[in-house]
């Protein structure tokens, strides 16, 4: 872990009220260059909340985020990921009917800036099997190339949502829930699998599995109710009486 | 070659058709097929449900008619004003409807097709109730008189082999990848950094270009353009001509613009007359709960479990 004050993403007094009801309250977090930063809570806390926001999915009632220093506070969700911010979804985000390869094509082909030539030949793209192919390989999915997306098992579907989302070559990488839903052995492959990409990036992920936070990430933040309970290492926020309380009850 | 077989033998059929079967059944037929997969190409694989592109094909089936009998421009130039017309009028709607999703996107381009039908009846250049009549069919490329069916009909024919070739490859383009992710995940496009706003905007500007050329089209087939072309109940039309044939499949909405023109032909002249629309809805109810995957989808469907 690098010991630099160098925050690549910050927010100051993020909230969100839904008709009365506050989901996420004054949060400040702060999220340093080329480290892996877990966001923890008990269920309904907000931490999907806050990544909607982050990526723009939702607006923030109050508050402001910041991304290498620069306001992104009012950007849209489009623009977050062409500055190199670029999310996972809870639920598995695929195009079910489009087959591996071309799942990750998708995301290849905005560089080649012929995504509105409707009327080029798709074979165009076929430049990109080539990377596409590298990517699936690397989370496991070579021999998938060619299979549709709808048939994979989750666990593969959430493989191939990080080979899509590395396909972009981002900054920073916003994962929520990589690992639910899924059985120990594939839990195991993405823990690494994160831990392989997350050279020279960010990556701030969502995660109920405490023994895959504890192995992979080098800063936690707590969320209770919206709001900010603590932050530091696994060894202070597992020791903090306040966190055991939050999550007191829980099965975690 | 051998994907293409399919629709090679179809188009030979085409060619021989006329000397078997009435040419202006025929080019009605092509009209509408034309009409179902431009509306296909907005429905199965942009994944919006269109409830008002009966003012595409509709308005431009007026100004192709008006271009043609009061500007006297050449035939196809006034088909292909009709179009850019339709396209103008589906950037506008688009604008306006393009970020609304499932039923409210319908409404929204149902009240402004409504909008566009009453603005061409008080118009007095569409002769409201009695219609634009006797539209000149001219003469092709300035030397094939289109007054003779059967010249009229291969121009209709190159007509609707072209449109379908933009849709097909519209599918089967960059773009059209990028237009099926979105309809599989819109989230997902977005996240992956496209402004899915603007792809959709594009899918419906070429759909509404497609479907004003089949009306421009029709009116010199018939040499007349007339209300029930903007009417709401020809924007239902086209969506159970895409229904029954499939939904997202290249040549389903055809096939379905087929099934539909013909069984009208046939009802209208026999006892049941009255209750065409009765049958309509009937099929349509059928379709929906025993072939969902329409007339095509269901036999692509029964090839892939054979082999
Ligand atoms: N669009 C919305 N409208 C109203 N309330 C919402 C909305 N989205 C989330 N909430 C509420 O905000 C709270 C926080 O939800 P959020 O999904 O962020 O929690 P979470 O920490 O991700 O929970 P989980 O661990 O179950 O995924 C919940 O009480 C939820 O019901
Ligand atoms: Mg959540």
């Amino acid at each position: 872990m690098t010991q630099t004050d160098d925050f690549i993403l910050q927010t100051r007094g993020l909230t969100k009220e839904f008709k009365g009801f506050t989901a996420v309250s004054e949060v400040d977090l702060n999220v340093r260059r080329h480290t892996i930063h877990a966001l923890i809570g008990p269920n309904g806390a907000g931490k999907t909340t806050v990544f909607n926001l982050l990526t723009k999915f939702l607006i923030p009632t109050r508050g402001s985020i910041a991304f290498n220093g620069r306001d992104i506070t009012n950007a849209k969700p489009a623009e977050i990921s062409r500055m190199g911010v670029v999310r996972s979804f809870q639920i598995s985000a695929v195009f079910p009917h489009m087959t591996a390869r071309e799942n990750v094509r998708v995301a290849l082909q905005r560089k080649l800036g012929t995504s509105f030539h409707f009327w080029r030949a798709a074979k165009s793209l076929n430049k990109l099997n080539d990377r596409a192919d590298e990517l699936l390989g690397m989370v496991g999915l070579e021999r998938f190339s060619e299979a549709i997306v709808a048939d994979l098992p989750y666990g593969r579907k959430r493989a191939l949502e990080i080979a899509t989302t590395l396909a972009l070559e981002p900054e920073m990488m916003l994962l929520d829930e990589p690992t639910q839903g899924m059985g120990r052995e594939d839990v195991e492959l993405i823990t690494q699998l994160i831990r392989k990409v997350s050279a020279n990036r960010t990556i701030l992920m969502v995660e109920h599995n405490l023994g895959v936070v504890s192995t992979l990430c080098d800063r936690i933040t707590v969320l209770q109710r919206g709001a900010l309970l603590t932050e530091g290492t696994y060894a202070e926020v597992s020791a903090d009486p306040r966190v055991k309380e939050a999550y007191m009850g829980k099965a975690a | 070659m051998k994907k293409y077989s399919g629709y090679l033998i179809a188009l030979g059929l085409l060619m021989l058709a006329p000397t078997m079967i009435y040419p202006v059944f025929l080019m009605k037929l092509l009209c509408f097929a034309l009409f179902a997969s431009a509306f296909n190409l907005i429905l199965g694989y942009g994944g919006l449900l269109s409830f008002g592109h009966a003012a595409f094909f509709g308005g431009a089936s007026y100004i192709t008619g008006h271009a043609l009998k009061v500007w006297g421009l050449p035939t196809e130039l006034g088909i292909l004003f009709g179009a850019a017309v339709a396209g103008l009028m589906g950037l506008a709607i688009g604008m306006l409807a393009i970020r609304r999703h499932g039923i409210y996107f319908a409404m929204i381009t149902l009240a402004m097709a409504q909008m566009a039908y009453f603005l061409f009846v008080s118009s007095p250049f569409t002769g409201g109730e009695n219609g634009l009549q006797g539209v000149p069919r001219g003469t092709a490329l300035g030397m094939i008189d289109l007054q003779n069916d059967m010249s009229m009909y291969y121009f209709v024919l190159a007509i609707f082999v072209i449109g379908f070739l933009i849709i097909a490859r519209t599918v089967h383009s960059p773009f059209g990848q990028v237009l099926s992710a979105i309809r599989d995940n819109e989230d997902r496009a977005r996240s992956l950094g496209y402004d899915i706003e603007r792809y959709k905007l594009l899918a419906f500007v070429i759909s509404a270009t497609l479907a004003g050329l089949a009306g421009g089209t029709k009116t010199v087939v018939f040499q007349l353009a007339s209300l029930t072309d903007v009417h709401w109940h020809m924007s239902g039309e086209v969506v159970l001509m895409t229904l029954l044939g499939g939904l997202g499949t290249i040549a389903g909405p055809a096939v379905g613009a087929g099934i539909i023109i013909t069984l009208q032909n046939y009802l209208a002249s026999g006892p049941l007359a009255a209750w065409v629309p009765v049958v309509l809805g009937v099929i349509f109810v059928i379709c929906v709960l025993a072939f969902r995957r329409g007339v095509v989808g269901e036999l692509r469907e029964l090839i892939k479990r054979q082999f």
